[in-house]
């Protein structure tokens, strides 16, 4: 089994990288979409700004290859948010494969970013989520949230009440940073090679 | 519910760790990647690095390091010490750091702070700001505590925050290596006009130093080295404390 990792200019490689090792998955990182066809699964990294990463995405092809693929695909943090229709971030069109607009967390009585490890709560059963509850913490660093919608499986609250996990079909994504959430983000990142693996071959 | 973090800190010279009280007695304290590790396992949310090695070769010796520390370690980690430019940091940040602390650096050159939150994101930068108390007001010094600067700590904090930095690393230099409790005047003055995080340094000596920065200094972690180090306190121990004293941890 071979993990894809897009690489444009938001992605923070090298840990998504690590992490991937840690668990003895093969991956290869590449900003060529037929590459990407050459893989199981994609994880779509990101931090930074959404502006700039949309215009590289667009540039490189990326965006088109993430609209029409049917491989499972797991967005982390700015990935994640890349997903939704739009962003104040830089008044921005973002992918619209999932619906809604990002919104910026506002610094009356929490402070911004929200940086930090926190939990989850309202989870649904899904396979990305397995052996994960309310128990677990994960690590966040981001000044947008994605709202909860019919394709949230699990919240973050934060103040507002955001979408942490998310899964539509073949594209999930998490707002947090499984590779540096110690030992419940190597349980994800492991359950989503388990769903790479499942779905291989059909 | 978001968690108060527990950042060890750990100096690094010549890729070891060291330890000593106020950078005096230095002695090697092994490989920085099994204490980080042992960190790690023990309960540690963050750690920080700060490199003090002197010579020409450091940064080589250091990117390095991250690389080393990267491909072992499961939670975030911030690297500090001398580093200077936009370039600088995206070596570091590049070999798997997912924070770059400055300090003397962008009050030389403030615009520093804006170039690399617009190159790297805000969360990768955090503001170093070691402070010492002047009468009724505390002053930034720089190089290592060694240069007073004539800034205002906490006019500094603000400015930091606008140009940019996503965290403040906030040292009271008149409590580091005392062990008597963190400042928590200047945490809280910190406090009132920055919305970012504040990372409390400087004081460390007992559980309860580490509860009342955070309850009434408002911090929103709290860094320590020698008290780890030296084992007086266990991270775990520190964090079940926190709980029972109703401080929201990750445990």
């Amino acid at each position: 089994m071979k993990i894809g990792i897009l690489k444009y200019r938001s992605g923070n490689l090298a840990s998504v990288a690590n992490a991937l090792k840690r668990l003895g998955a093969g991956y290869l990182v590449t900003d060529e979409a037929e590459r990407l066809e050459h893989c199981d699964a994609v994880i779509f990294p990101g931090v930074g700004h959404a502006a700039p990463a949309m215009e590289d995405l667009r540039n490189l092809g990326l965006d088109q290859w993430l609209k029409m693929t049917d491989k499972p695909v797991l967005g982390i943090c700015l990935g994640m948010q890349l997903l939704f229709e739009s962003t104040p971030e830089g008044d921005c069109r973002t992918l619209g494969l999932l619906p809604g607009r990002l919104e910026k967390f506002k610094p009356n009585s929490i402070k911004v970013p929200h940086m930090g490890w926190n939990h989850l709560e309202q989870i649904k059963n899904h396979p990305l989520l397995n052996g994960l509850g309310e128990e677990d913490f994960f690590y966040f660093v981001h000044s947008y949230f994605a709202p909860v919608t019919e394709y949230t499986l699990a919240a973050g609250r934060y103040g507002d009440l955001f979408s942490a996990v998310v899964a539509k079909k073949n594209l999930m994504g998490v707002q947090f940073h499984p590779e540096k959430s110690s030992r419940s983000g190597r349980r994800l990142l492991s359950n989503f090679l388990d769903l790479a693996g499942s779905s291989e071959g059909n | 519910m978001l968690t108060k973090r527990i950042i060890p800190c750990l100096d690094i010279k010549n890729g070891r760790t060291v330890k000593g009280v106020n950078f005096e007695n230095l002695r090697d304290a092994g490989d920085p990647v099994e204490l980080a590790s042992r960190y790690s396992r023990e309960g540690a949310d963050e750690l920080v690095f700060l490199d003090i090695t002197a010579t020409k070769e450091k940064r080589k010796t250091l990117i390095g390091l991250v690389e080393r520390i990267a491909a072992e370690i499961e939670i975030p980690f911030t690297v500090g010490g001398g580093i200077g430019s936009v370039e600088e940091m995206g070596d570091i940040l590049r070999a798997g750091a997912d924070k770059v602390s400055l300090n003397s650096a962008i009050v030389q050159n403030p615009d520093l702070i804006r170039h690399s939150s617009d190159r790297f994101g805000s969360q990768a930068v955090v503001a170093a700001i070691d402070a010492r108390a002047t009468g009724n007001s505390w002053e930034v010094y720089v190089k290592g505590g060694s240069e007073p600067t004539g800034l205002d700590a906490i006019e500094w904090a603000r400015r930091v925050e606008m140009l940019g930095a996503g965290e403040i690393l906030l040292t009271s230099m008149d409590r580091d290596g005392t062990k008597s409790g963190f400042d928590l005047e200047l945490l809280q003055r910190t406090n009132t006009v920055t919305t970012i995080p504040i990372i409390a340094s400087g004081g460390a000596g007992t559980i309860g130093h580490c509860i009342d920065a955070i309850r009434s200094g408002k911090a929103d972690a709290v860094l320590a080295a020698s008290i780890f180090h030296f084992r007086e306190i266990e991270i775990s121990e520190l964090k079940s404390e926190m709980k029972k004293a109703g401080i929201p941890v990750r445990i």
